[in-house]
This record gives C-alpha cells, sequence and structure tokens, in this order.
C-alpha cells in the first residue's frame, strides 16, 4: 500500500479503533478513579474517569487489612508455587510427547488420556470427595497440585516442539548428548516465546483462580486473593432480602475501599503483561493455531 | 552413515525411557485429580448418602435422569445456556473478525501493536474483578444507569431484569475475549501474500473490495477453525463469568448448567443430582468436541495433538 493521504474512512477506521481500545481500558479505569475518590462522591454514581474529591484513605485505610494482606500473600506463593511445580511437568511432558509414536511407544496412549481430561470430568462433587480423601482441604497445596498441568499449555508448547527442525535434535545427539540435554541446551533455548506464552498464562490462571479456594479452602485466612475478594462482595444474602434491599446493600457496601482492593489484586497481572506481551502473538500464533 | 545408525539405535532405547520419565509426573497428576474422581460418576446412578459412601450407597439405575429430566428447571438451565452460548460464539467470531480487518486497513504498526496489546488486556483480568467492576457500574445507581439518567431517560434494571441481564452477559463476555480473537485473526490476514493485494488494485478493486474479495477469503479457513473449535463450548456458557454476576433475580434467565451444579451439588447437597447433571453435560460435551475436531482435521486439515 503506497502512501496516501487520510480520507474520510481512515478517519472512521481509527475512530473504531481508538473507540473499541478506549472501552477496553473504561471499567479499570473507573474503578482506579473511584478508590480514589471520596466515598460519598463515588456514591452517587458520578465518578467517571477522574476522581472526585482526591483522596488516599481508601489505600491508607487498606493497609491496616490484615486479611487482605495474609491473602494476597497466599496468592503470590501460590503462583510462585505453581510456576515451579507446573512448568517443568509441563514442558518434560510437552517434548515427550512432541516425539512420533516409533521414538515414543507410548506416546498415543498418553496423549489420548490428557485430552479426555479436557473433555470430560468427574464433576464438582466427586472431585471434591477426591480431594478430600487426599486429605487436602484447607491445605496449601490445593491450590497448587491439582491444577499444576494445565492440558491446554501443555499442547501449545507440544506444537511448537513439534515445529523445531529434526535435524537440530539428531546433530544433538550424534555429538552425545541424551535426551534431557537435548530439551534442556537445544529445545527450551530457542522456545523462549512459547516459553514467556505458557508462562503468563500460568501466573495469570492461577492468580485469577477463585473457585479452588471457595470449595476446597474454609478458613477465610487461608484464601487466596481472588476468593477473598468475592467474599467481600457476596456477603449478601440473596435469598433473605427483595431486590430493593439488595441494590440498597450494593450501594451501601464501601464502594471505594473494595475498589482499591480491586485495583491492588490487579497490580501483579499488570506487571508481568507488558514485560512478556511482546513474545505473545508468535508465541500463540505458532502454538495453537498453526499447529 | 552407519555410525550413526548403530549410535541411534542405543540411544532410542534411552531415550524412550527417558521420555517415559518426563511423561510420568504429568500422568501421575491426571490419574490422581482427574481420573480416579472419574471414578465418582457412579453416583449419579445411586442414592449417594456420604456416611455410606459411594460403594455402601443404594443403587438407583436411572431414576436420577428420570427425576432431573421432568424438573421443569432444568430444561430451562439447558435453554439458557445454549443461548447464552451460542450467542457468545457468535459475536465471539464476528467481533474480532471485523475489528482485525479494521486495525489491517491501519497503516501505522505502532497504532497497531498499541490497540492490540490494550484490547487483550481484559483477558487477564478475572471475572471476581470483572464481575464486581459490572454489578458496580451497571447497578440501579452506578456509573451507566447514571449517564443515562442524565440524558433524561430512565433508569436501565441491568441485574433485575432478566432478558437485559442476559444480553449485558453476552456482551460483558465479548468485551473481555475479543483481543485474542483479534490477535489470531490478524495474524492470518498478515500471512496472506501481498501480491494479491497488489493484484486486486491493478484490477481496479477499491478498498472495500479488496476486503470482501482478498481479506476475507483469505482468513476464510482461520475462521472455519476457529468456529469448528468452539462447538464443543455449547453447553459451555461461562461458569464464572455468570457466578460472579448472577443473583436470584435473573436465575430464570441466566442460570446454567454449571451454576446449577454448583448450586444443587454444594449448597443443597443434593450430590447425586448435582453429579448426574454434570455427566449429562459431559457425555453431550464429549460428543461435540469430537465432532468438532474431526470436522476440523476434516476440513482445514488441522491436528491438534
Amino acid at each position: 500500500m503506497g502512501k496516501r493521504r487520510y480520507s474520510v474512512v481512515d478517519i472512521i477506521i481509527y475512530a473504531v479503533l481508538t473507540l473499541g481500545t478506549v472501552l477496553c481500558l473504561l471499567p479499570v479505569l473507573n474503578m482506579v478513579a473511584i478508590s480514589l475518590s471520596e466515598t460519598s462522591a463515588a456514591a452517587t454514581g458520578t465518578v467517571y474517569l477522574w476522581p472526585k474529591k482526591f483522596t488516599l484513605a481508601s489505600y491508607q485505610k487498606l493497609l491496616s487489612e490484615a486479611n487482605f494482606f495474609s491473602s494476597f500473600m497466599v496468592s503470590v506463593k501460590r503462583v510462585l508455587a505453581t510456576l515451579l511445580v507446573a512448568m517443568p511437568i509441563t514442558i518434560t511432558m510437552a517434548y515427550a510427547l512432541s516425539k512420533e509414536k516409533k521414538y515414543y511407544r507410548e506416546r498415543n496412549v498418553v496423549m489420548w488420556l490428557a485430552v479426555i481430561t479436557m473433555m470430560f470430568n468427574g464433576g464438582l462433587i466427586p472431585t471434591y470427595i477426591t480431594i478430600k480423601n487426599y486429605g487436602m482441604i484447607n491445605n496449601f497445596w490445593v491450590l497448587v497440585i491439582p491444577g499444576a498441568l494445565n492440558v491446554w499449555n501443555m499442547i501449545i508448547m507440544m506444537n511448537y516442539f513439534r515445529s523445531i527442525p529434526h535435524e537440530l535434535e539428531e546433530a544433538a545427539m550424534i555429538d552425545g548428548a541424551g535426551a534431557w540435554r537435548v530439551l534442556v541446551r537445544v529445545f527450551l533455548p530457542i522456545s523462549l516465546p512459547t516459553l514467556a506464552t505458557i508462562t503468563l498464562f500460568t501466573v495469570v490462571n492461577s492468580w485469577n483462580d477463585f473457585f479452588t479456594g471457595l470449595v476446597y479452602i474454609t478458613k477465610t485466612a487461608q484464601y487466596p486473593l481472588q476468593t477473598y475478594i468475592r467474599s467481600l462482595t457476596v456477603k449478601i444474602d440473596f435469598t433473605s432480602m427483595n431486590p430493593a434491599q439488595l441494590i440498597e446493600r450494593m450501594k451501601v457496601s464501601s464502594i471505594t475501599f473494595n475498589a482499591a482492593k480491586i485495583v491492588v489484586s490487579m497490580i501483579p497481572v499488570m506487571i508481568v503483561y507488558p514485560f512478556l506481551q511482546r513474545y505473545f502473538v508468535s508465541g500463540l500464533v505458532m502454538g495453537s493455531v498453526k499447529g | 552413515m552407519k555410525i550413526w545408525k548403530g549410535g541411534a539405535r542405543v540411544r532410542n532405547k534411552k531415550s524412550e525411557w527417558a521420555y517415559r520419565l518426563m511423561t510420568l509426573p504429568g500422568l501421575l497428576l491426571l490419574v490422581l485429580f482427574c481420573y480416579v474422581p472419574m471414578g465418582g460418576i457412579i453416583m449419579a446412578f445411586e442414592n449417594y448418602v456420604p456416611s455410606r459412601g459411594i460403594l455402601g450407597s443404594e443403587w438407583v439405575g436411572l431414576e436420577n435422569f428420570r427425576y432431573l429430566f421432568s424438573m421443569p428447571d432444568v430444561s430451562q438451565v439447558i435453554g439458557n445456556t445454549v443461548i447464552i452460548a451460542v450467542s457468545k460464539m457468535v459475536l465471539g467470531i464476528a467481533v474480532p473478525v471485523a475489528f482485525a480487518i479494521l486495525l489491517n486497513e491501519v497503516c501505522s504498526v505502532g497504532f497497531r501493536r498499541v490497540v492490540q496489546t490494550i484490547v487483550y488486556l481484559p483477558n487477564f483480568i478475572s471475572w471476581v474483578i470483572l464481575g464486581t467492576i459490572f454489578q458496580q457500574m451497571f447497578s440501579a445507581n452506578g456509573l451507566v444507569n447514571t449517564f443515562v439518567q442524565s440524558l433524561g431517560f430512565e433508569a436501565i434494571p441491568f441485574l433485575s431484569s432478566g432478558p437485559i441481564f442476559r444480553a449485558l452477559v453476552i456482551l460483558t463476555d465479548c468485551w473481555k475475549g475479543f483481543g485474542f480473537g483479534t490477535i489470531v485473526y490478524l495474524a492470518a490476514i498478515l500471512s496472506i501474500s501481498p501480491d494479491l493485494y497488489e493484484a486486486a488494485t491493478i484490477d481496479g478493486a477499491n478498498r472495500f473490495q479488496r476486503i470482501l474479495h482478498v481479506t476475507l477469503p483469505g482468513m476464510l479457513s482461520t475462521i472455519v477453525l476457529m468456529g469448528t473449535l468452539s462447538l464443543g463450548n455449547v453447553l459451555n456458557a461461562g461458569f464464572d463469568q455468570i457466578f460472579n454476576m448472577y443473583n436470584i433475580m435473573v436465575y430464570d434467565y441466566a442460570d446454567i448448567i454449571d451454576t446449577y451444579v454448583y448450586r444443587i451439588g454444594l449448597i443443597s447437597m443434593q450430590y447425586s443430582l448435582s453429579t448426574a447433571v454434570n455427566l449429562f453435560k459431559s457425555v453431550v460435551s464429549c460428543g461435540l468436541t469430537a465432532t468438532a475436531y474431526i470436522m476440523a482435521s476434516k476440513f482445514a486439515n488441522y491436528r491438534i495433538f
């Protein structure tokens, strides 16, 4: 496409794209603005993108909220533990399954076993009973271990390994390298985009998951952050209130304070995202779509 | 050459054991946390009582299923699930395709990158947080209704009117997810050969015609592929989202299989019934997903595993 002057169509396109983009940021910016406003101003619903009666009171209050910080730390520990456990398991499994059947005879059986779990599961109650039998209720590791192998991430990684030319591996093997060394020294260094992608997915999934905490953790102090935040907003008892009361409750619950909690809980993901984002497009597209 | 072959055979045996070892931890997790619970599905055919355990509870055969399908709740829940899921699928293709096409029409690479980065961002915010944000924004005196009222209209009951809430669920899901689709479709567009565009321009095609006759056909295989792969989700209407956004006033329109399973299972403690509903969902989803993959491999030559 040669150089041309901006036409009306161009302007419309830019406008639509800008609108779509702004729309994506709007709710988040609104939350930030509310968290920096005074409660009285926020409760009227007139805080848009700029704080009204600017104050840091909510954040100051947050500093003395013990439950928030214990949950925050549970989530941080959980993400780190999940990375340490999940990445090696996912990578090694992906590498082994990237081999053809003639090099690894049980490959297809294992692959099917993994794929079936994506489509079929025991369901909530049987899983709950199983975890309970393992004695993992209220145990920190229930937040890490059961979800450590994400089959979807494993497949993305495997598809990338598969796209690496065989010659590289053969050359390394002729030089005397075993499977482990080939994986660590040859495959991993050239898989950085895909590694970054599944790292990001792993971090975000484990940071954002509230359900495991909700079902398997019963002590508030051990809640991961998302479960804690959910417990703030859903302490309303839906069954015993009429609609008018409900709406009233939603209004009076400390809007600015909750907004501050939400903003802080978004920070870690916002920090990780831009760093890994540049690998993203290539990592994702290579792994999942082109296969 | 001869040396290599011999060497390779020795290596192969050794590396095959290495591969087995590499799969072992993952396989162990699958067995412990996916396959062992599947044994518990038996309770869908029992009148499960926790004190008696899975093996000691009374066997009732298909009674739970018969009861389920006679309940008016269930057909409504299945209907809601399908309506919400299919609407999400359709929007989930149309919006990103349109957005990617528009994005491709922009010449500035910097602008493109910034837009792509920002629209993908909502994907990374949890539904717990978004649920809280949306409940606040769309409440009776939240941001949106304050704005609507300032224009002189009546407040819109986003969170208490079933049909409006359902639309809200579908639109906010699209809002959260369209960034991913945009990345995938833009990649598809960028892989179209520039020669085709040049040829079309020489033939006198204007911008709109180029989109219609070059861009769209060029990304068609990706669209078909993404569409087919999403078929398996017809009964997945998005637990996390609805669980974090709904309330009792909109159950009629927004209660889906997964939220229903959760409520009758963990809240009303009807374990067998809950497991039966989930089994029904799993079987149907499994069939749909299998069909989708077979179609994908047939029509798009796509092999996922």
